[in-house]
């Protein structure tokens, strides 16, 4: 995976709370085989009117030619809650996000959000209302993320927020997971030489 | 240093401490169709082995039927899902329970039944529901398909550790009152991001009460709370549904794991990050009437108004809910009509679910108008319940007797709600468009869903029955 260190890009707003991962990708998109081709699907309830995504919904805020090309999402609490599916950080990914910011995330999704080169950013509400109001003022105001240095500035107003080492670490080198723990392939085994002998 | 169960389980599986993170070891590895595919390409394209097929176990369950065996019965991408499953585990020589096996069933629902889960065990899945194994006093959490792919690979995963929650339901459990209505109520007083960043332990007594079924109802539905994982100290319920079991231990090993599942429990003088008390007395059955499974109430009580909350983020939620639900504020629950009553999930889909359910579905019919299907958890859940004759209950009450699977808790198969259907789910979520895009779902007990179907609309279950 290529890593990923600052970002400059139009964002999005998706004004609510509780955003589940049944909104983000609905289970009849499920039943693929690949990780990709999902983004065409992403908020398919909300995004269209029909069931055969002809018709997109001008209401939504992601179809407004105003946010089209948005590398950033902007939304609030909890986002992400409900299932594992991963295929709800591929369909973001696929649309062409590349930054969520959000009040807060549940927590698998948030990792799996990691585990996709999907940076999620926690702010406090009052900031994320700052942000909010920013795209309100004016929809090509750019955000500018510097995943190093912990910081997102937009306009006037910059904000730094919190991301745990390893994840940053693994983010800005896009590291193979699998490949660094292989690398603790003997403490494994001798793990397992001492494991219960019922297991 | 006093340990809770948490810190016992997590310390007994530390293969390396990396600053933050820990790299845990994985004592069992469930696998399905729908999370799986990516994972296996991705071993294969870098040529990486499955470390230990022989600690991972695999069921069809999400995207089948429950009307046919075939695997094309839900259509060809449903189809070649299945297929990618049987191929790789094949490949890679995983045991699989497909269609048509006996030991097939909701991945949750077989775990236990075959005696693969044990106290003390870290148990993975790639679904979120993972927590139910948590009954078992296991760490037991749902996880993404990368994580799947390091899991068949390493057999550990990089875990930061969580905070605990302690969640004390105290006193005895009113009369006709379950286990679902006990968990919903959970997470209506603490709200479902309440237990976000948590792993909770369950107790009290009547947590103790319980059996290992319903005590899987209740764990089963701590992600509904935000948590990642919920667990329950194992005791001599615990031993006793383990015993004889398929996978439990050998009788030769057997004494040891018993004494070693005895040690597992909370230091007395152990402590949480957060603690919850709840009394059981005050529990009634419970319904949501929202979009998420916090927004719940109990069946005496009306439908809420905004007015109720004074966070502005709930009060908007809660406009929004109403909305989709199409329930007026003040409206009570025998007002409420329905048109579909689902009984199954690996929520309330095990045998006890479905005697509790004949119980009710006896002393009447299924209402004009409704349709109502009963979708038992597992082959074995199926057989056992025919034994007893409670598939004639069924049938002859109205409602549709199904093959086990997911069905209509998501829908992947053509289980499916139409725009306005709405229907009584004994399930664990209520979001828009879980069952089916436009379908409006409240989630209840068995006992409750069975009422709804008599009914025609919500009633009190407690009503029914002995
Ligand atoms: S029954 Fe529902 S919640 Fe449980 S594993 Fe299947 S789809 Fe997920």
């Amino acid at each position: 995976m290529t890593g990923l260190t600052t970002l400059q890009g139009k964002a999005a707003p998706l004004d609510q709370a509780n955003i589940d991962t049944d909104q983000i990708i609905p289970k009849q998109f499920l039943t693929g085989v690949t990780r990709s081709g999902y983004g065409i699907h992403l908020f398919h309830d909300w995004r269209y009117l029909d069931l055969h995504e002809q018709e997109p919904n001008p209401d939504f805020s992601l179809n407004k030619p105003k946010h089209a090309g948005a590398k950033v999402l902007i939304t609030r609490e909890n986002f992400g809650c409900g299932s594992s599916r991963e295929h709800a950080p591929w369909a973001l990914a696929d649309f062409g996000f590349t930054c969520i910011i959000a009040t807060s995330f549940a927590d698998i999704f948030y990792g799996n959000c990691v585990n996709n080169q999907l940076l999620p950013i926690a702010l406090p509400s009052e900031q994320m209302d700052k942000l909010f109001a920013a795209i309100e003022a004016d929809p090509d105001v750019i955000f500018n993320v510097d995943l190093p240095n912990q910081s997102v500035q937009v306009g006037s107003i910059s904000f730094s927020f919190e991301i745990a080492e390893h994840h940053k670490e693994n983010m800005v080198k896009g590291l193979d997971a699998i490949g660094q723990t292989l690398e603790f392939d003997s403490e494994i085994s001798s793990f397992e030489d001492k494991r219960r002998v019922w297991l | 240093m006093a340990q809770t169960l948490f810190d016992k389980v997590w310390n007994a599986h530390i293969v390396e401490q990396l600053g933050e993170d820990t790299l845990l070891y994985i004592d069992r590895h469930l696998i399905h169709e729908v999370t799986t595919p990516q994972a296996f390409a991705g071993l294969n394209e870098k040529g990486r082995k499955v470390r230990r097929p022989d600690l991972t176990f695999g069921t069809m369950d999400h995207s089948i039927s429950t009307r046919s065996l075939a695997l094309d019965a839900c259509g060809p991408q449903n189809k070649l899902q299945l297929q990618t499953l049987a191929d790789n585990c094949a490949e890679h020589k995983i045991a699989l329970y497909p269609v048509g096996h006996k030991n097939q069933g909701i991945i949750h629902v077989i775990g236990p039944q075959l005696g693969l889960i044990h106290p003390g065990m870290t148990v993975v899945c790639g679904d979120s529901h993972t927590a139910t194994h948590g009954a078992f006093g296991a760490l037991a959490f749902g996880i993404g398909t990368s994580q799947v792919e390091h899991v068949l690979a390493t057999q550990t995963l990089k875990q930061t550790k969580g905070k605990s929650m302690k969640v004390e339901v105290l006193g005895k459990l009113p009369l006709g009152v379950t286990a679902k209505d006990i968990i919903l109520a959970i997470i209506g007083e603490i709200g479902h991001a309440g237990a976000t960043g948590h792993v909770i332990e369950y107790c009290g007594q009547a947590i103790d009460d319980l059996s290992m079924e319903e005590r899987m109802t209740i764990c089963n539905m701590s992600i509904e709370a935000g948590a990642k994982a919920g667990l329950i100290a194992p005791d001599e319920k615990t031993i006793a549904y383990l015993e004889n079991k398929d996978f439990a231990p050998s009788k030769e090993h057997w004494d040891n794991a018993v004494e070693y599942w005895k040690s597992l429990a909370s230091d007395v003088d152990a402590s949480f990050d957060t603690v919850v008390t709840l009394h059981a007395k005050d529990i009634q059955p419970q319904i949501t009437w929202g979009t998420n499974p916090g927004q719940v109430v109990g069946v005496n009580q009306a439908v809420p108004s905004p007015d109720d909350f004074s966070d502005p983020i709930e009060k908007e939620s809660a406009i929004k809910a109403l909305k989709y639900m199409g329930l007026e504020a003040g409206q009570t629950w025998d007002q409420v009509k329905i048109s579909h009553v689902f009984i199954g999930s690996c929520t309330n889909s095990r045998i006890e679910d479905l005697r509790a359910a004949a119980k009710v579905a006896i002393t009447g019919k299924v209402k004009n108008n409704v349709t109502a299907i009963i979708v038992p958890g597992s082959v074995a859940v199926k057989e056992q319940a025919e034994k007893e004759a409670l598939d004639v209950i069924f049938k002859e009450a109205g409602f549709e007797w199904r093959l086990p699977g997911c069905s209509m808790c998501l829908g992947m198969n053509d289980d499916v709600l139409q725009p306005g259907d709405r229907c009584a789910s004994t399930s664990n979520r209520n979001f828009e468009g879980r069952q089916g895009r436009g379908s409006r779902t409240h989630l209840v007990s068995p006992e409750m869903a069975v009422a709804a179907a008599i009914t025609g609309s919500f009633t009190d279950s407690r009503q029914f029955g002995e």
